[in-house]
């Protein structure tokens, strides 16, 4: 991504063309969809925004997972947010007030890593793995950064939009050949 | 794509082959400490010579694995001093197959995860994808009601079994068969409601299959007056029992900050002691209108998760009772002509109604573009559903949060210390459904 976070924050702030962008939290633009908060994060920022998060009393991360977006490159992101092939989607839960909010992480195909959250919520660690195996996005840090669904040795990620779905041919009884 | 197929092994190694990071995790100990930290703590906790220990596999077709997990475990004598996971030999792409699916018929593909409460499934991604239309909330007021009361009955079975099984694996065996016996009766009743005992796909997008069958409240009334008399049998057979206390109590014991860091939900969680339950402190449904009691725990022991599953139950006849009440009249499913199809008797009078109804089923409704996470209490924790929309009728990107997936991850945690014939009830107490784990 070119755009350090602060150009990112200036940025929405001037646009007022862009409808989506309403606040910033943390330096990172703030969205609404469909009535929940998305925080885009950029990828350098990924953990020291997880921690800021985490002080805010976001203390739990409930789920982590990842998209292939490379058959919808056109969906609608704040501006300054530049789309790129995969998105580490992450939600956290802060429980004393009782709020959500979801955070998105652009990661390119041609460099598909991003940092462990390993480090400030351990429970990260099976659905890391978990995008790991699905997507191909590896992460820094991660103490055991092994497949965790497909056999060890399995080639490919599944969930990728380039893997097809596959299907096993049925054989029945008597049917011609 | 890189060629390299896996960075790591699955499996569990020697000591001396991983990192002091892996080690930690794998000994359950140290969450919050990054490698450097624990370092500067001293030495790792010292089990002795590794030719003193022995590294066994129960599972995958262990009995008290709940299906095909498999653990490694690291005995020294018969005290555990590692345990890792293995998953996925289940794994057949649920994932995968529901962006295939379009949203009319993904709730067939997601009732199949977690197969003990499988109407909690149907409902997270029916509110998920009505979310995503922008009909949450004219859902009319019966299928909502509907609703609940499916979710709590299928609670209540999905607890029951539980009963049982965690009864059969202490060696209970009796309460093995009073377990099944019960939930046969609820799962009698959703056999009358949707014609199915499990994987119903009965709540859609937009309400409900169909209406309550005639003398359904007759039906749930009997199961409620039937069910607190058997209940207080399972206390006279395992709660009160010594044999049953020393076997529980003390035994995969976990902490408030520990089962937070780890993202453990559902009694997992209120066995600690948090008061967690999204029905009442982010409530969906018409769960605000309702009163009951969310059932914590003190002490994060096995025993603890026990028996807050069987105060559940009773819990759930409360707010069951209370869905009586408050059941009204009204359709099940929204007059929505985008994603309801028309009425059976209209097809016959009506070509419009016939081409309707012939498009919707075999293209699916269009659900605009976006993404929304939804999660409400399944009986194992916080299921969420994320869906992410290209605008098309299939789902771009279907997740399931499954919380059997994310519990597991305290198996180390719980059993670190202990004996191998408590690590039987440790995995027991955790009430894993593998369907959901490997999706």
């Amino acid at each position: 991504m070119s755009d350090t976070p602060q150009d990112t924050a200036t940025a929405d702030s001037d646009d007022a063309a862009d409808p989506t962008a309403v606040q910033d939290l943390h330096g990172c633009p703030l969205t609404d969809s469909r009535g929940q908060d998305v925080l885009h994060v950029s990828r350098d920022r990924w953990v020291e925004v997880v921690k800021l998060l985490a002080d805010d009393g976001y203390a739990m991360c409930v789920d982590l997972t990842g998209v292939d977006y490379s058959r919808f490159m056109d969906r609608e992101l704040p501006s300054g947010v530049a789309p790129e092939r995969f998105e580490v989607v992450a939600n956290l839960l802060d429980m004393s007030n009782r709020r959500r909010i979801r955070l998105r992480v652009q990661v390119p195909e041609s460099d598909a890593r991003l940092d462990s959250l390993f480090d400030v919520h351990p429970g990260t660690e099976a659905m890391e793995r978990e995008t790991y195996d699905m997507f191909g996005v590896s992460f820094d840090g991660h103490p055991d950064p092994s497949r965790i669904l497909m056999p060890e040795d399995w080639d490919g990620h599944p969930l990728r939009k380039d893997y097809g779905a596959g299907a096993i041919p049925v054989q029945f009884k008597g049917a011609p050949t | 794509m890189s060629t390299l197929a896996t960075e790591g092994h699955q499996e569990m190694r020697p000591r001396s082959e991983i990192t002091a990071r892996e080690l930690m995790r794998e000994l359950g100990s140290v969450l919050r400490l990054s490698e450097a930290e624990a370092a500067k703590l001293g030495e790792l906790p010292d089990d002795g010579d590794e030719d003193q220990t022995m590294v066994i596999n129960m599972g995958p077709q262990h009995p008290s694995t709940h299906g095909v997990l498999r653990l490694m475990l690291e005995l020294k004598g018969e005290a555990v001093l590692r345990c890792k996971p293995i998953i996925g030999y289940l794994h057949t792409g649920m994932e995968k197959t529901g962006e295939q699916l379009t949203f009319m018929q993904g709730g067939t593909n997601v009732t199949r995860m977690d197969y003990l409460s499988p109407l909690n499934n149907e409902l997270v991604f029916s509110m998920a994808t009505e979310k995503l239309l922008g009909i949450d909330g004219d859902i009319p007021e019966r299928a909502v009601w509907m609703r609940m009361l499916l979710s709590e009955l299928n609670r209540m079975s999905s607890h029951l079994l539980f009963m049982a099984t965690n009864g059969m694996d202490l060696g209970a065996v009796s309460m093995m068969i009073y377990g099944w016996r019960e939930r046969e009766e609820v799962l009698r009743f959703f056999q009358k409601v949707t014609g199915l005992r499990m994987n119903h796909n009965f709540v859609r997008p937009g309400g409900l299959a169909a209406d309550l069958p005639a003398g359904w409240r007759d039906d749930v009334l009997r199961l409620l007056d039937m069910l607190p008399e058997r209940l207080e049998e399972y206390d006279i057979l395992m709660t009160g029992q010594p044999i049953w206390r020393e076997r529980l109590q003390g035994v995969g014991v976990i902490t408030p900050t520990e089962a937070l860091a780890l993202g453990a939900t559902g009694p997992i969680l209120r066995s600690t002691g948090v008061e967690w339950d999204l029905r009442r402190d982010q409530p969906y449904l018409h769960y605000d209108d309702i009163d009951f009691d969310v059932v914590v725990g003190t002490y994060g022991d096995a025993f603890d998760r026990y028996a807050i599953r069987l105060n559940e139950i009773r819990e759930s006849m409360k707010i069951v009772r209370q869905i009586l009440d408050h059941m009204p009249e009204g359709d099940y499913r929204i007059q929505d002509k985008k994603v309801t199809p028309p009425p059976r008797a209209r097809i016959d009078e009506s070509m419009e109604a016939l081409i309707h109804h012939f498009k919707i089923f075999t293209e699916g409704f269009r659900v605009p573009e976006g993404e929304v996470y939804v999660a409400i209490e399944s009986p194992r924790g916080e299921i969420g559903c994320y869906i992410a929309s290209d605008g098309s009728p299939t789902p771009y990107r279907m997740h399931m949060r499954a919380p059997s997936f994310v519990n597991i991850q305290c198996l180390p945690h719980m059993m670190r210390g202990g004996l191998v014939a408590d690590a039987v009830a440790v995995i027991s107490s955790v009430d894993p459904v593998l369907g959901e784990v490997d999706r």
